[in-house]
């Protein structure tokens, strides 16, 4: 079976710096990913990389296919197809993506003439269900409401509907509840996975939130200064980390039941890009690092089925912890 | 029991705000009838949403502006009037963190001076004496004179908030108001600055009023933890108990709505409805609207913070007081 998306070596640098160093990444039809990751990472310049939206200046490399289809250097206008149209893409900040002079319906319209084959009181009648689909209430009148009568939750809806209305296959949602309160991200949660469900479309969702992406995805990928270091089934991440800095990253995450423990925080701090170790670049915060680490970058290996791993130490890293457990 | 070092009974504080631009102006109750006490040592979490009444409750509770109504006494003695030389001596012996450390400090001056300056407006010790606590403070913070030669910029976040955290210790205080600490930190670094808190707090036996959005990292610091709504109290207890078994609606919603690694979303309480206007404050219980408990009664009538057994106040028309427990 060919992946939905497939993500090869794919390199980023601004400037001369390197901030994406080789991702490898690949997702199935109807498939929830998860992404996660301090900031800085490389999470969103992945996607705007993929997807052909980054600044003139930066400087790519790698491929990036869609159901075998390359896009990186594809021509402008089959990106501009590709995009809201096969795969769409939710921010945090929703409000600076809404056009703030121009009505709901007006935008959701635009959407749905530019990537679906409707017309007049069809447009109509489908911007009408959109909203109904995201649970607008009162869909009908707000419809010709402007964005700033709306709530930070109900922007995000409604920038759900947008993305929606070219029946996308993939949805990439990047830090979609940041920036909400937490009832109203469960909200938006819940609504994301109806959606996903009921359209049987895959998402990508980014996230700095470990809960957030371990209760919403399938498979979990965590990337470290530019590159992906583990990726496994959500449940087994959560169970049994192996790369030093997700087993970090899961340590750092305070218990919101059971006894209180001292979280593990990992030392340091994330590398400067343009001052990266040599070889792993997680060398100087790991506390199994051995000199074979400083080498060379250890590249994305299988330890299980679904299972893969960027550390040339795995098999010590996962005794480590099994001896905590056991401990 | 330790003694009460801080005693706020039923502070109000409410702000004309103007909606639209010629609108009419609207008073905002941020915060309405709030009561606490903080113990010497204790740690004391605030949680709620963004516009519940926190960070005013904090600044009230700080001094930093005053209540409509109602009372903070610090040690025994109720705060002194703003400017007076009582209430300078007041103000050393509390301080404040935010979540923004860039802004908390001049981004012109290296950090070690920013250190030393409450030291050098209280006047404290000698010249050299004062050297001599910014290097004890600053290895305090687990961090070397080397950083503090450095200016704000040139450190990362986490070591930012370590500098203002040892600015705010520099006086000795004995009770910190903590507003969003580590919110803006990434979840390794908070997990650095949430294991140092903790520390310092237990060495220097610090009293704290802890506020955040997040409930984990409440839970890991606090001792006791206070859920605002719309400017008032819901529930408080001890912050173990109450995260196992909230008996407010708005609680056990928080509750289950912050994700955990290893449980999917089924049964997972999720509100209908929007945030909460604060400028809109509907009455009756002002949680009435999202409730999915909600009776006729709680429409009309204000629920009263009460004791339901043990150390938890609950302000709900469905567990308030014993005789509900008992007939249930
Ligand atoms: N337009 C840009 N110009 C220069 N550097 C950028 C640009 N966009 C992102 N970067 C850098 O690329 C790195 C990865 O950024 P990003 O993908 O946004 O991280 P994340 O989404 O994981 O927080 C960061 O070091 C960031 O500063
Ligand atoms: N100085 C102020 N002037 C006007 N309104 C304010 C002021 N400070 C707070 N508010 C309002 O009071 C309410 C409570 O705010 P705040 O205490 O900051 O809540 P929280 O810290 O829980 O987010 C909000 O509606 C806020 O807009
Ligand atoms: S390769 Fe070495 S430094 Fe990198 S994560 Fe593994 S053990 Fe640590
Ligand atoms: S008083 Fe009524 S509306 Fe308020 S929390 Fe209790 S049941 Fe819900
Ligand atoms: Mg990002
Ligand atoms: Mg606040």
């Amino acid at each position: 079976m060919t992946p939905l998306v497939s993500i090869e070596g794919l390199s980023v640098a601004f400037n001369g710096v390197p901030v994406l160093r080789g991702v490898d990444l690949a997702l199935g039809k109807g498939e929830a990913l998860g992404l996660v990751g301090e900031s800085g990472s490389g999470k969103s310049v992945t996607w705007l990389a993929a997807l052909g939206l980054l600044p003139r200046h930066a400087k790519v490399s790698g491929s990036v296919r869609l159901d075998g289809r390359e896009l990186l250097g594809a021509p402008a206008s089959e990106l501009d197809q590709v995009r809201g149209g096969r795969v769409a893409m939710i921010f945090q900040d929703p409000a600076s993506a809404l056009n703030p002079v121009l009505t709901i319906r007006k935008q959701l319209c635009e959407a749905l003439a530019l990537h679906r084959n409707l017309s007049g009181e069809a447009i109509k009648a489908e911007a009408l269900r959109l909203l109904n689909l995201v649970g607008i209430p009162d869909a009908g009148r707000r419809l010709s409401a402007y964005p700033h009568e709306f709530s930070g939750g109900q922007v995000q809806r409604i920038m759900i509907a947008m993305a929606v209305a070219g029946n996308p296959d993939l949805l990439i949602a990047d830090e979609p509840t940041t920036a909400l309160d937490a009832t109203i991200q469960a909200q938006i949660l819940e609504l994301l996975s109806t959606i996903r469900r009921e359209m049987s479309m895959a998402l990508v969702l980014i996230s700095h939130d470990l809960g957030v992406v371990a209760e919403n995805c399938d498979r979990v990928a965590v990337m470290y200064a530019g590159r992906i270091v583990e990726q496994a089934p959500s449940n087994q991440l959560f169970a049994d980390p192996v790369h030093p800095y997700a087993q970090g990253l899961i340590g750092a995450l305070p218990p919101l039941d059971g006894p209180r423990r001292r979280l593990t925080a990992i030392p340091g701090t994330v590398p400067d890009p343009a001052h990266m170790p040599s070889g792993c670049a997680f060398a100087p915060r790991c506390t199994l690092a051995a000199e074979p680490c400083a080498l060379a970058a250890p590249p994305l290996a299988p330890i299980a089925e679904d299972r893969v791993v960027a550390c040339i130490r795995a098999e010590a890293s996962r005794h480590a912890l099994l001896g905590i457990a056991a401990e | 029991m330790s003694p009460p070092l801080v005693e706020v009974s039923a502070i109000s504080r409410s702000y004309a705000m103007r909606s639209g631009m010629f609108g009419r102006s609207t008073a905002v109750h941020a915060v309405d009838g709030v009561s606490l006490t903080i113990r010497k040592g204790e740690i004391l979490g605030l949680v709620g949403e963004s516009g519940s009444g926190k960070s005013t409750t904090g600044r009230i509770v700080l001094g930093l502006e005053p209540p409509d109504r109602g009372e903070v006494r610090f040690d025994g003695k109720p705060m002194a009037a703003p400017g007076t030389a009582a209430w300078r001596a007041q103000r050393a012996r509390m301080q404040m963190i935010f979540q923004d450390p860039l802004g908390a400090l001049d981004r012109r001056l290296p950090v070690a001076a920013q250190i030393r300056e409450p030291l050098d407006i209280h006047g404290v010790g000698t010249i050299a004496e004062r050297e001599d606590r910014v290097r004890e403070l600053l290895r305090a913070v687990e961090l070397t004179p080397a950083h503090g030669a450095r200016y704000p910029g040139a450190l990362s976040g986490g070591q930012r908030q370590r500098i203002v955290l040892a600015r705010a210790l520099a006086t000795k205080p004995d009770f910190l108001v903590c507003d969003e600490p580590v919110s803006a930190l990434d979840v390794s670094i908070q997990a650095q600055v949430v294991n140092l808190l903790c520390d310092l707090q237990a060495q220097l036996g610090l009293t704290l009023l802890f506020i955040s959005h997040d409930l984990r990292v409440v839970r890991q610091i606090s001792n006791n933890v206070a859920v605002m709504y719309l400017g008032r109290i819901v529930e408080i207890g001890s912050a173990d108990d109450l995260f196992a078994r909230p008996e407010h609606p708005y609680t056990q919603a928080l509750v289950s709505a912050s994700p955990a690694p290893g449980r999917r979303s089924a049964g997972r309480i999720v509100l209908a409805g929007d945030p909460p206007n604060p400028a809109a404050r509907p009455q009756g219980c002002a949680f009435h609207p999202r409730c999915p408990r909600a009776i006729a009664r709680c429409a009309s009538e204000v629920p009263a913070l009460s004791s339901v057994g043990g150390d938890r106040q609950v302000a709900c028309h469905l567990v308030s007081g014993a005789e509900t427990r008992e007939a249930a």
